[in-house]
């Protein structure tokens, strides 16, 4: 569970008068923890601020970044970037700035263009935030406010703001998850971009890529996927790797599926979640209207599903947590993982036409140097490729099996109690029900 | 055996579903047996009806299903303690039809019988052995064995003779006029409306305060358990759909692990399959218990307050005919003191005579409406009563599927938890 830390100010403004037809409003001041995104790359727990930080990581004493605080606004999320440092680059040991999504996207861009990390995983880039649908709900809340009774929009606007809130603690996760995942990698986190990313306290000025860069990246994917196609047939000499992409492909696709389905799973009991919700106020009214010996029974069963029904409602909440984040992190990083198969098919396709280029170069006696340096270039570049992806890879399984290991430890842990919670709420009410008939 | 048109029809027994049939917290609502007034009965009330084994009869648009009704009894009613017989659903209609065309207008609460359904049965009938059919026929015959349980619980309706008819008789005469589309299926939606028309401009004097309480309390009874009935369905709706899902992402975990290379996480993710596949049965059986425990007591409720409403509104029609001959002797008291000018003797003699007719049908009309007034009262006693006895039982019955079914799901993950501990 994301644990919310003790200084937490929660201020929802909510400025919506029903003939407005948009509603803004903001959550100040949240404070989140890193409990579920290191979980989600397999690195042990840490504590939030104050309290001790659990050093666990052999890289973490000398940079540790993680997201402090994080507001949301009308249409942007800014995120305070915390770091704590005592390598010599920086000018403080510790420091802060404020970022936005598309400042994410621009560092994590920069790593994929840049040919030296071409033998890393480049760590997947966090999804952007998406309140659409959250505030779409808030909106309609809002314009159906007379059709209602005060308890029951109260009702609705807590559950509403805690959709919300849920959806902006993942958020902040998953951009926090990015973040640790670089300052953790021996290469990526000495990247100067990286640095700038985290100490340069003005605007990136990073705008997000206009319609025109967007086609352009269009088209690059079109191309990359038809090329990665080509080049998915090149048989690789190098067990390992064929083993790897065999086993990064089928397993791309299986995670792929698992995640869709954990979704519509959760829905589903976020739905029944709901109806009982639903059938709790119902009981009360017919509790409050009777006028036979069942209006003392209507009101206790009305209180009882109240409570199992927040209790359903954190099952579905920390499935969400522990299944469906967990397998959609996975995905991004199966798909990384297998971008840097591709890249690495590529250079040792680069490299077998330099060795024919070269080869024919020696045979007309022409331009025999220049090929030769080409051929040189190539092959460097793939043995150095093969040789960081070889331990980028086995790391990623190790990261995999950790992460899983504990996300299905805790899911296990919370099920059993919740279901405990949901069995002594049901026994002891069915107790006092029978006894008093 | 009951009659047919055609030759020695073939009989298909239908086999229920296995995840329709109740697992062990689904008993019949009827089963436990209940003591109804004593002081309106002479011996104790012990009998147990069971509706059983549906069987289809026939073939293409004429088939029907036939099913079985058993009762247990030691009343003294009864010529035997325990025998059987085949119905069909328009039987239960039919008895249904005279139970409420003798019992109705004097003011006692007819339990309705279940709905038709054309679509229902149309799907039986086609001859689809699926699994939204044998739904249907489970859905059928439960509310079948509720209806006749009610029926009985009555101890008015109990001692009619068609009641016992249709308990005992190895033959029943067919309930043509039941039929959606006959003359009579016709003549009854003609009267539902008039009757819908005289409701509205009919405005009684009330002089006991009672009465209109008591119509207000149903109502507005009526409003929420309707609504509530709503998200019930939608509980159920939404479960079997979690069943699905479950299902899905069961089978989806399962081909993860096998792709898994570590072998430790591939047996967990293949736990973690079977223990969704299991959490799918689970749902399953709630979705079961949400419906036969939960939902359907509140179909029922909503019928049954149709009833009430109906019987309220029979004694406003009965005030009104009262009302009518009170206006009909004073307009003949009228007519009579105007003949008493003129020179037609013979004629005086008639109107003397009608008059004396006309009191007399005025102190029936009265005594009529008295006496639905007091039948009114005891039967909404008898009926509030039922009711608060119907909804604890039911929901203890339903609080106790929901307490198995956590257990169930504890027991699941704790061996699930066990084998992921040591990946």
């Amino acid at each position: 569970m994301v644990y919310v830390g003790p200084a937490v100010i929660l201020g929802v403004l909510w400025t919506c008068p029903p003939s407005h037809p948009s509603p803004t409003y903001g959550i100040k001041g949240y404070k989140t923890d890193n409990v579920n995104s290191r979980a989600l790359i397999g690195q042990k727990k840490c504590f939030s601020r104050p309290r001790a930080v659990n050093v666990d990581l052999q890289t973490d004493a000398t940079l540790q970044v993680d997201i402090s605080d994080a507001l949301s606004e009308r249409d942007k999320v800014k995120f305070t970037v915390h770091t704590k440092s005592s390598l010599p680059n920086f000018k403080l040991n510790e420091f802060s700035v404020v970022r936005q999504h598309e400042e994410f996207i621009w560092l994590h861009d920069s790593f994929v263009e840049n040919e030296e990390y071409a033998g890393y995983i480049i760590p997947p880039a966090p999804p952007r935030p998406d309140f659409d649908a959250s505030r779409e709900k808030l909106q309609k809340l809002g314009e159906g406010e007379g059709s209602m009774t005060k308890e029951e929009f109260t009702k609705m606007k807590q559950e509403l703001e805690a959709e919300y809130l849920a959806i902006f603690k993942k958020t902040v996760a998953m951009h926090e998850v990015f973040l640790c995942r670089v300052a953790a990698h021996p290469v990526l986190r000495k990247d100067l971009n990286f640095h700038v990313f985290l100490e340069y306290n003005q605007d990136l000025s990073v705008r997000g890529k206009n319609k025109k860069e967007k086609l352009e990246d269009f088209f690059k994917n079109v191309v990359k996927s038809a090329d990665g196609v080509l080049v998915a047939g090149v048989k690789d000499v190098d067990d390992f790797f064929e083993h790897e992409k065999t086993f990064l492909l089928e397993y791309h696709n299986r995670v792929k599926d698992a995640s869709a389905k954990s979704d519509r799973m959760i829905r589903s009991h976020k739905n029944a979640a709901d109806d009982i919700n639903r059938i709790a106020s119902s009981l009360y009214t017919l509790g409050t209207q009777d006028t036979t010996e069942l209006c003392k029974f209507f009101l206790k069963v009305s209180e009882l599903f109240e409570k199992t029904r927040k209790v359903e409602s954190r099952v579905a909440a920390d499935e969400d947590l522990k299944l469906s984040d967990l397998l959609k992190y996975y995905l991004r990083e199966s798909q990384a993982a297998k971008d840097l198969l591709y890249r690495r098919s590529r250079s040792l396709v680069d490299y077998e036409n330099a060795n024919k280029a070269l080869d024919k170069a020696r045979s007309k006696n022409r331009d025999v140097l220049q090929a030769e340096t080409s051929q040189q270039i190539c092959c460097h570049k793939f043995e150095k490729i093969s040789e960081s992806a070889k331990q980028e890879l086995i790391d990623f399984k190790t990261r995999r099996v950790a992460a899983f290991r504990k996300n299905l430890v805790e899911l296990a842990e919370l099920e059993l109690k919740h279901a405990k919670g949901n069995l002594q709420l049901l026994q002891s009410c069915l107790g006092f029900m029978k006894t008093n008939t | 055996i009951l009659l047919s048109d055609g030759p020695s029809p073939a009989i298909t027994p239908i086999t229920p579903p296995t995840s329709v049939i109740a697992p062990l917290f689904i008993d019949t609502l009827c089963l436990d047996k209940c003591t109804t007034l004593r002081e309106e009965v002479d011996d104790s009330f012990d009998i147990n009806i069971s509706v059983s084994d549906p069987e289809k009869v026939g073939d293409g648009m004429n088939a029907y299903m036939a099913y079985k009704v058993t009762t247990k009894t030691s009343m003294s009613l009864f010529k035997q303690r325990e025998f059987s017989v085949k119905r069909r659903f328009s039987d239960f209609l039919g008895l249904h039809s005279k139970l409420a065309s003798k019992y109705l207008h004097v003011g006692y609460i007819v339990p309705p019988a279940p709905e038709k359904s054309i679509v229902g049965m149309t799907k039986v009938k086609v001859g689809k052995e699926d699994q939204s059919s044998n739904e249907f026929v489970e859905k059928r015959r439960s509310a079948l064995e509720r209806y006749l349980m009610r029926t009985v619980k009555h101890h008015i309706l109990l001692k009619d003779p068609d009641v016992l008819q249709f308990l005992e008789s190895s033959e029943l005469p067919r309930a043509v006029s039941t039929q959606a589309l006959s003359s009579a299926g016709l003549l009854r939606m003609v009267n539902k409306a008039a009757d819908a028309v005289n409701k509205m401009t009919i405005k009684m004097n009330e002089s006991d305060a009672w009465f209109e309480e008591k119509q207000q309390h149903f109502e507005s009874l009526d409003v929420q358990l309707r609504k509530l009935h709503i998200s019930v369905e939608s509980l159920v709706c939404h479960r079997k759909e979690l069943s699905v899902n479950t299902a899905q992402f069961a089978k989806s975990a399962a081909m993860l692990g096998n792709s898994e290379d570590h072998t430790a996480l591939s047996r967990a993710l293949s736990q973690l399959a079977e223990v969704e596949e299991k959490m799918d049965q689970l749902h399953q059986d709630q979705a079961n218990a949400d419906f036969y425990l939960f939902s359907e007591l509140l179909g029922d409720y909503v019928r049954l307050l149709a009833a009430v409403k109906g019987v309220f509104d029979h004694r406003i029609k009965t005030w009104q005919k009262w009302q009518d001959s009170q206006i009909l002797l004073q307009k003949k008291r009228e007519a009579e003191a105007k003949l008493q000018f003129t020179n037609k003797s013979d004629k005086l003699q008639q109107a003397k005579d009608e008059i004396k007719d006309m009191e007399g049908r005025v102190q029936q009309d009265e005594r009529d409406f008295e006496q639905i007034s007091r039948t009114i009262r005891k039967e909404v006693g008898r009926f509030e009563k039922e009711r608060v006895k119907d909804f604890k039982t039911s929901i203890i019955k339903y609080l106790e599927s929901l307490v198995l079914t956590q257990q169930q799901v504890i027991k699941s993950y704790f061996t699930f938890r066990y084998v992921t501990a040591s990946v």
